[in-house]
């Protein structure tokens, strides 16, 4: 139905080496460098994670000193999240969103090269503030005045990396709206689009609301530590509360940026691996619709033990206990979705069942962290670090690991190795369970976080958590072996690869050829996999 | 016979996953109950929402792993067809909603008794500064500041060769307690002069943040004596970590008598006072 291979002729001039890849405009070539990128930011930001983790193994001091301490924790959040996880989820996009909607590239390629390529020089930029004589941002990855302004000329550089952070993401959101909203295939209608695409929408959607919100926050942050302004300095009659209001306006819905693409890789994989079609389709758009609009009236929940008046607290209270509904919908769609299927457990399945579970754990907390009189106890204790790293690890990571092994004999043309990949589900499930669930007991018996020493009644968990660290960051070395050793050979890969798989990318070749979709594949219910009833 | 199994391997199913959530539970630290009403409120509450949520989550990971037993390929089952059910869906998103409503009544209930800071009998100002806590009491004119012991300070040091395991309350004891009388609505004060802190005492149920420009307002009443510990629980610079919060509650009468001792000896005191601010500005200035 698609003409693939005669489509290389009209773009014969193709580089080689380095140039390729830095004047790479192709959708895949742009993805691949995302995904690497990712990568090495996950391993660089995992690295700081074990630093925090080995000076937490026993009480007292032994490694660093408090100041690269904080360094670690505010380096590990910025680089997770703005180098690994977003990174992560806008190279799945490039790769996949093209060959989901049956457009041959996306709608703005050159941009799409710019997008990717300022990335690698904000985190040089980042990170190279470590070794300046003033150090690392130090603040937490908030950056709350006027802690964060007590940093030294360092600050800067980091401001002007996050500005690039944003105007990467910015790029990159105006790009899949762009060709999500224009380079359809005949008969791909809105409502047949499958739910990664649907998800990553409304996240462009998101990204481009917010980012500039945080930029103008930093500035702020700028112009008061560097040109004697005072928006947050109490003493020159600014506030500094109301950089946390700001910060947090971008902050939740930065939240949902990394959550909603994984509902969405989820919404893939469950399906494919219990042959049968997705729940609740349409529900699941709203859903996620409905999450984003949430996520835009909730920010102050961060925030309930600053001295808000009590109206507000109750407002911001009920409008985080309401996204439980949607998530519970959600989560509920795809229990139904495996229920009376005909499922089979390879790794993309298992890490998204992990996924829906885990998840669904830091869902939980999530509801007891809104009910304001107890998050007076929670807030700003390990139980705020076991929660949103269920999230983020379990939830969003999960869900990217889950991606990573669904599509990689797309990409690459060979299957992994499937027991290694087992392996690497296994002891990361387990692993990530010893580091983050005992943080639920710390945090509840009293401990609050970013401190680098702690009292003695806190050591066994500690120790627990610890040694759960160390093992879930070996088992990514582990994943890293199965990448490359997939990338150079193994079974070879056919179309569908799996044979559950419904929809555009899979009718496409392993691995998928430079170009597909030169001339558009016409879509109706049975290539979408599930019926778009308003379609 | 389809559903049968399904009832019977979902109720196995229920029975492990609760047994395990039990164990998860036993072998794990909760909140503690505190010692003033309002930590007792928050207790119960944080228990509620947990109960809540543990039921749904047992009842949806049974519903779950019920499937990925039965619904296998390889124990041959074929995939049905269903893709939706409007009533299914409008069920779970009622009855969310139901329990939300009733989680929310409790905590609204706690919330206004915690905002209400009226009636109080004794008033004392919280101050934050890098690294430490200033105490006023603004009827008794009693004031100090209040930071990090000795012995915990040397153990805390890089290579200091100590075993914090034997430094008494290691991290959390202080040179200066905060002594308060029991069975009294006390008022907190809380600001900052330098960056934000929060002051957290978990026996009490609350924290509150420290703002340089602002104060907040907060309030107690401690029913059993004791010695109550906790900490600075917003990042505040490099010894974040290392400035606790002890707060000493004793009965009215001793706490008079405590006054008394205070004032006696006040002009020390005022020296000693002066001391400690030269003290903190030159560690606030080496600091930055």
């Amino acid at each position: 139905m698609t003409d693939t291979t005669a489509s290389t002729d009209h773009h014969d001039e193709h580089p080689r080496g380095l140039a390729r890849w830095l004047f790479t405009t192709n959708h895949k070539e742009i993805g691949t460098l995302y995904l690497v990128f990712s990568l090495t930011m996950f391993l660089v930001g995992g690295a700081m994670a074990m630093v925090i983790r080995a000076e937490l193994f026993q009480p007292g001091l032994q490694l660093v000193n408090p100041a690269f301490f904080n360094q670690m924790t505010t380096m590990h959040a910025l680089v997770m999240i703005f180098g690994a996880v977003m990174p992560a989820f806008v190279g799945l996009a490039n790769w996949m969103l093209p060959l989901m909607v049956g457009a041959p590239d996306m709608a703005l390629p050159r941009m799409n090269n710019w997008s990717f390529w300022i990335l690698p020089f904000a985190f040089l930029l980042l990170l190279s503030t470590l070794f300046m004589p003033s150090g690392g941002p130090a603040g937490g990855w908030t950056l709350y005045p006027p802690l964060s302004l007590q940093g030294g000329n360092s600050f800067a550089f980091v401001i002007f990396a996050i500005h690039l952070m944003g105007i990467s993401s910015i790029m990159g959101a105006i790009n899949i709206i762009a060709t999500v909203l224009n380079m359809r295939a005949p008969g791909m209608t809105l409502l047949r689009m499958p739910l990664f695409v649907w998800t990553w929408l409304i996240t462009a959607f998101l990204l481009i609301a917010v980012m500039p919100v945080l930029a103008g926050a930093v500035t702020m942050l700028l112009t008061d530590r560097f040109f004697d302004t005072s928006f947050f300095n109490a003493a020159g009659g600014g506030d500094p509360l109301m950089y946390q209001h700001i910060f947090w306006f971008f902050g939740h819905p930065e939240v949902y940026i990394m959550i909603l693409p994984a509902f969405g890789i989820v919404s893939e994989i469950i399906p494919t691996f219990a042959r049968k079609p997705l729940f609740g389709y349409t529900s699941m758009v709203y859903a996620t619709a409905s999450i984003a609009f949430l996520s835009f009236i909730v920010w102050a929940h961060h925030m309930f033990t600053v001295g808000m008046p009590l109206g507000a607290s109750l407002f911001f209270m009920y409008a985080t206990m309401v996204i439980a509904v949607p998530t519970g919908i959600k989560i509920f769609n795809w229990v139904s979705t495996m229920w009376r299927g005909s499922m089979t457990f390879e790794t993309p399945m298992l890490f998204a069942i992990a996924f829906v579970i885990l998840f669904t754990i830091g869902g939980f907390s999530g509801v007891m962290l809104a009910i304001v009189p107890a998050d007076f106890q929670y807030h700003d204790t390990y139980f705020v670090v076991a929660h949103f790293h269920y999230v983020l690890v379990t939830g969003a990571v999960f869900a990217i690991m889950a991606g990573a092994y669904y599509w990689m004999p797309k990409w690459t043309g060979h299957m992994y190795d499937e027991r290694l990949g087992k392996i690497h589900f296994w002891w990361s499930a387990i692993s990530v369970n010893v580091l983050f669930f005992p943080q639920h007991y710390l945090g509840l018996a009293g401990m609050p976080r970013r401190i680098p020493d702690y009292s003695v009644q806190f050591a066994d968990w500690n120790l627990v958590s610890s040694i759960g660290g160390f093992a879930f960051g070996l088992a990514q070395l582990l994943f890293v072996w199965i990448v490359i050793k997939c990338v150079r050979g193994g079974q070879k890969a056919t179309a569908q690869v799996w044979e559950g798989a419904q929809g555009l990318e899979w009718t496409v070749p392993s691995p998928a050829p430079l170009h597909t979709f030169d001339t558009p594949p016409v879509v109706n219910d049975a290539i979408a996999g599930h019926e778009g009833k308003l379609a | 016979m389809k559903r049968t199994n399904e009832l019977i391997v979902g109720l196995a199913m229920t029975a492990v996953i609760a047994v395990i959530t039990w164990s998860v539970f036993a072998v794990g630290d909760n909140m503690t109950p505190g010692v003033t009403p309002f930590s007792r409120d928050v207790y119960h509450l944080h228990m509620t929402v947990l109960g809540i949520v543990t039921v749904i989550g047992i009842l949806v990971f049974a519903a779950m792993f019920t499937s990925i037993y039965l619904h296998r390929k390889s124990r041959g089952a074929v995939a049905a067809k269903f893709s939706h059910s409007t009533r299914a869906e409008i069920i779970w998103t009622v009855i969310p909603i139901l329990i939300l409503v009733a989680m929310a009544v409790p905590a609204t209930r706690v919330l206004i008794d915690m905002e209400d800071v009226s009636g109080a009998e004794l008033n004392i100002k919280v101050t934050g500064y890098q690294w430490l806590w200033k105490y006023e009491y603004l009827e008794d004119g009693i004031s100090f500041y209040s930071a990090l012991d000795r012995q915990s300070n040397s153990a805390r040091q890089i290579g200091a060769g100590v075993d914090p395991r034997t430094v008494d309350n290691y991290l959390l004891e202080v040179d200066n307690r905060l002594v308060v009388p029991t069975n009294t609505r006390i008022r907190f004060l809380l600001t900052s002069d330098d960056v934000i802190h929060s002051w957290w005492v978990p026996d009490l149920g609350w924290k509150r943040d420290a703002i340089p420009g602002m104060v907040n307002e907060a309030w107690t009443l401690i029913e059993q004596p004791g010695v109550y510990r906790g900490q600075c629980t917003e990042l505040c610079g490099k010894d974040h970590g290392f400035m606790p919060v002890v707060v000493e509650a004793v009965s009215p009468e001793e706490y008079r008598s405590w006054v008394a001792l205070q004032s006696v000896g006040s002009a020390v005191n005022r020296i000693a006072e002066t001391d400690s601010k030269a003290a903190t500005v030159e560690t606030s200035a080496a600091g930055s």
